[in-house]
C-alpha cells in the first residue's frame, strides 16, 4: 500500500534555526558591473569582521586558554605568580586515573539521558494533548507552558527548592497531610531524591519547547492525506508509520540533539540545589565538578575536566550536523 | 474525537495546574509575611508588600539592578549591531567562506559556556577586566552572537532584494537603498532578536557568578543566589519577592516575542 505525501508532509519543517539550509546558493546579483563586483568582493568580509573579533575575544581566546591551562600545572602557587609549568597530558592522566572522575562522567551522562527521554516523551504527549483540545483550553495550556519556558533557570530552581523545602515546603506538607511521614524530610540529602528534584526542574523547563515544536510539526501534516490513507484502508498504525512519522522524524532528530547538548551542560540547577544544603560529592556533574576544581585552586585539573566536556559536546554536535546535512540532501 | 472532549479538558486542566504552579507559588509566597509562611500553606493570594520593601532595602539590591541593566543593554546594543552586519553579509552576498562561516556559527553555538567558566575568568583577569561591566559584556556578546546572527539572517533574507534594486534603479546608491528600504523592514526582526538577547543576558548566572565576585559588582541573579544561600530557608518571602522581580520582566518580554520570532523564523525559511 502506498501513501502519497503532500508537499507540506515532506518538507522539513522545524522552524528552528538548525533546520534551515544555509548552503543553498543564491542566484548571482543581476547587473553588477565590474566595479560593483570588486566592491562586493571585499565588503562581505568587512561586514564579518566585528562578529569574528567579538567571537574571538569572548569565546575563541578563552577556548585556547582552556586548552593551554589543561596542559599546565596550575594551582594556588601559580595563582600568586609562580610560572605555570607545562606538564603535557599529566592532568588528563590524573583525571582519567581517578575513579571519582568516572563516576562524575557516568552520572552526568545518565542524568542527561533520563532528562532527554523524559523531556521528549512528555513534550510529545503534551503536543498530542494540544492537538485534541478546543481553542480556549489550548490557549490556556499554551500560556501555562510559556510560563514554565520563560522562567529563568536560576529562579526556577530556587522556586522548586522552596516547593521541596524540608520545613515549610508545600510538597512535604501535602505528603504529610495524605498520611505519609514527611515532616521535615530533606529531599536534597540523598542522591536519588536530589536528582529527582533536579530532573523535575530540568524537565519542567525543557518540556514546553518540545511540546510547541512537535505540535507545530503535527499541524503541518495535512488531514486530507491522513483521511485519504484511511479511505485506502491504511490502519492507524500504518498511517502513523507512513505519514506522521516521516514528517515528524526530522523534528525529533533536532530536538533530541538540542536536548542532549543542553542537558549535558546543566550547571545552575545542580549548583543551586547543592548550595541549598544538598549533598555535593555524590551529586557533582561535569560542569559543577570542573567549577569546584577551579574553586579549590586546581585550575589545571578543572580545565582538563572542562576540555573533556567540550570534546563530548563537539562530538555530539558533529554527529548531529552530519545527520542534518544528510537529511537535507535527500 | 469530540466524544472525548470532556476527558481531554480534564487532563489539560490537571496539566495546567501542575505546570503553572511553581510560578503561581512564587508570586503568592512573595506577597505573604514570613510569619504566615511558616504556618500551613495558603493557596490564595493575600497581600502584603513587606517582602518587596525588604528586598528594595537589602544590601546591594540597587547596585546589582544597575549592573544587570547596564550589562544587558550593552550586550543587546553590541550584539545587534555586530550581528546585523554579519547577517547582511551572509544573506546579501555570495563569497568564499560563506558556508564555512555559517557552519562555524552553528558549531560555536554549541560550545558549553559552563566549560569555559575557569578560562574566561583567567582571560579577563589577564586583561584587568574582571569585576567590570566591560568584561562581562565582552563575554555575553560572544555567547549571544551565534543565535543573534542566525536569527537576523532569516529576517534580512526575508526582505526581497528586488525592493532594494528598485530603489537603486530610481537613483539611490546601494548604501542609501539599504538604509531607506531594507532597514525599516528588518526593524521588527531587530526588536525581536534584541529582546531575545536581552532575556539571555538578564538571566545569565554562571559567568556572572565567577566574573563578578565582588558584592558591589554582582548582577541580579548572583545577588539573588547570595540572598537565597544566606537566608537558608528563613526568609522565603524575601527570596520569592526577589525571584518575582527578576522573573516577571522576562516573562512579559517572552510572551511578547514568542510568536514574533516564530513567525520571523518561518518567514525566513520560506525564502530559503
Amino acid at each position: 500500500m502506498s501513501v502519497v505525501m503532500s508537499e507540506e508532509g515532506t518538507a522539513p519543517l522545524p522552524s528552528l534555526p538548525a533546520g534551515r539550509r544555509p548552503w543553498r546558493s543564491r542566484r548571482p546579483r543581476p547587473g553588477a558591473g565590474p566595479g560593483g563586483r570588486r566592491r562586493a568582493g571585499l565588503l562581505p568580509y568587512v561586514l564579518l569582521v566585528p562578529t569574528l573579533v567579538a567571537l574571538g575575544a569572548g569565546l575563541g581566546y578563552p577556548l585556547v586558554r582552556l586548552l593551554v591551562l589543561s596542559t599546565q600545572e596550575y594551582g594556588r602557587r601559580q595563582q600568586f605568580g609562580a610560572p605555570a609549568e607545562f606538564v603535557g597530558t599529566a592532568n588528563f592522566g590524573e583525571i582519567f586515573g581517578s575513579s571519582y572522575f568516572w563516576s562524575v562522567l557516568w552520572r552526568s551522562l545518565l542524568f542527561c539521558g533520563v532528562n532527554v527521554v523524559l523531556t521528549l516523551v512528555l513534550g510529545t504527549l503534551l503536543a498530542l494533548l494540544l492537538e485534541r483540545l478546543g481553542t480556549a483550553m489550548r490557549t490556556a495550556l499554551s500560556v501555562a507552558l510559556l510560563l514554565a519556558w520563560a522562567t529563568p533557570a536560576l529562579t526556577a530552581t530556587i522556586v522548586w527548592q522552596w516547593i521541596f523545602d524540608a520545613r515549610y515546603g508545600v510538597v512535604n506538607w501535602l505528603l504529610t497531610r495524605v498520611g505519609a511521614d514527611y515532616e521535615g524530610h530533606s529531599w536534597l540529602s540523598s542522591q536519588l531524591s536530589f536528582f529527582f528534584v533536579a530532573t523535575l526542574v530540568v524537565v519542567w523547563m525543557g518540556v514546553p519547547f518540545v511540546a510547541f515544536t512537535v505540535y507545530a510539526g503535527m499541524t503541518q501534516i495535512s488531514p486530507e492525506v491522513l483521511e485519504a490513507a484511511a479511505i485506502d484502508g491504511a490502519s492507524a498504525r500504518d498511517r502513523f508509520r507512513d505519514v506522521t512519522w516521516p514528517a515528524l522524524k526530522p523534528i525529533f532528530v533536532v530536538l533530541a540533539a538540542l536536548s542532549t547538548l543542553w542537558d549535558l551542560r546543566v550547571f545552575t540547577q545542580v549548583f543551586v540545589l547543592q548550595q541549598a544544603g544538598g549533598i555535593v560529592r555524590e551529586t557533582n556533574t561535569l560542569g559543577v565538578y570542573a567549577f569546584r576544581q577551579g574553586g579549590s585552586g586546581n585550575y589545571g585539573l578543572g580545565a582538563a575536566v572542562a576540555v573533556v566536556m567540550v570534546a563530548i559536546t563537539l562530538l555530539l554536535t558533529l554527529v548531529h550536523l552530519r545527520t542534518m546535512f544528510r537529511q537535507e540532501e535527500v | 474525537m469530540r466524544r472525548h472532549r470532556g476527558l481531554w479538558n480534564g487532563v489539560a486542566l490537571a496539566v495546567i495546574v501542575v505546570v503553572a504552579f511553581p510560578v503561581y507559588w512564587m508570586v503568592v509566597t512573595s506577597f505573604r509575611p514570613n510569619s504566615e509562611i511558616r504556618s500551613a500553606p495558603q493557596f490564595l493570594p493575600v497581600g502584603t508588600l513587606e517582602n518587596y520593601r525588604a528586598v528594595f532595602e537589602r544590601d546591594n539590591f540597587w547596585s546589582s539592578f544597575g549592573n544587570s541593566l547596564q550589562v544587558t543593554l550593552l550586550t543587546v546594543l553590541f550584539a545587534l549591531a555586530t550581528a546585523f552586519l554579519a547577517a547582511v553579509a551572509v544573506s546579501r552576498f555570495r563569497f568564499r567562506g560563506r558556508v564555512g562561516f555559517l557552519v562555524l556559527i552553528l558549531l560555536v553555538q554549541m560550545v558549553p559556556a559552563e566549560a569555559l567558566m575557569i578560562s574566561v575568568v583567567k582571560t579577563l583577569d589577564g586583561w584587568n577586566l574582571r569585576n567590570s561591566i566591560a568584561g562581562l559584556t565582552i563575554t555575553y556578546v560572544a555567547f549571544v552572537l551565534p543565535f543573534t546572527v542566525w536569527t537576523l539572517r532569516g529576517f534580512v533574507a526575508g526582505v526581497p532584494r528586488e525592493l532594494e534594486e528598485a530603489a537603486m534603479v530610481d537613483g539611490s546608491s546601494r548604501l542609501r537603498a539599504f538604509f531607506t528600504v531594507t532597514l525599516p523592514l528588518v526593524a521588527p526582526g531587530l526588536v525581536a532578536t534584541g529582546i531575545f538577547a536581552f532575556i539571555q543576558a538578564w538571566n545569565e548566572f554562571t559567568f556572572a557568578l565567577v566574573i563578578m565576585d565582588r558584592p558591589d559588582k554582582e548582577t541580579l541573579p548572583v545577588w539573588l543566589q547570595a540572598f537565597n544561600f544566606g537566608a537558608r530557608g528563613t526568609d522565603w518571602g524575601g527570596v520569592m519577592a526577589g525571584s518575582t522581580l527578576i522573573t516577571v520582566p522576562v516573562i512579559v518580554f517572552f510572551l511578547f516575542v514568542h510568536r514574533r520570532v516564530a513567525a520571523g523564523l518561518t518567514a525566513g525559511a520560506v525564502k530559503g
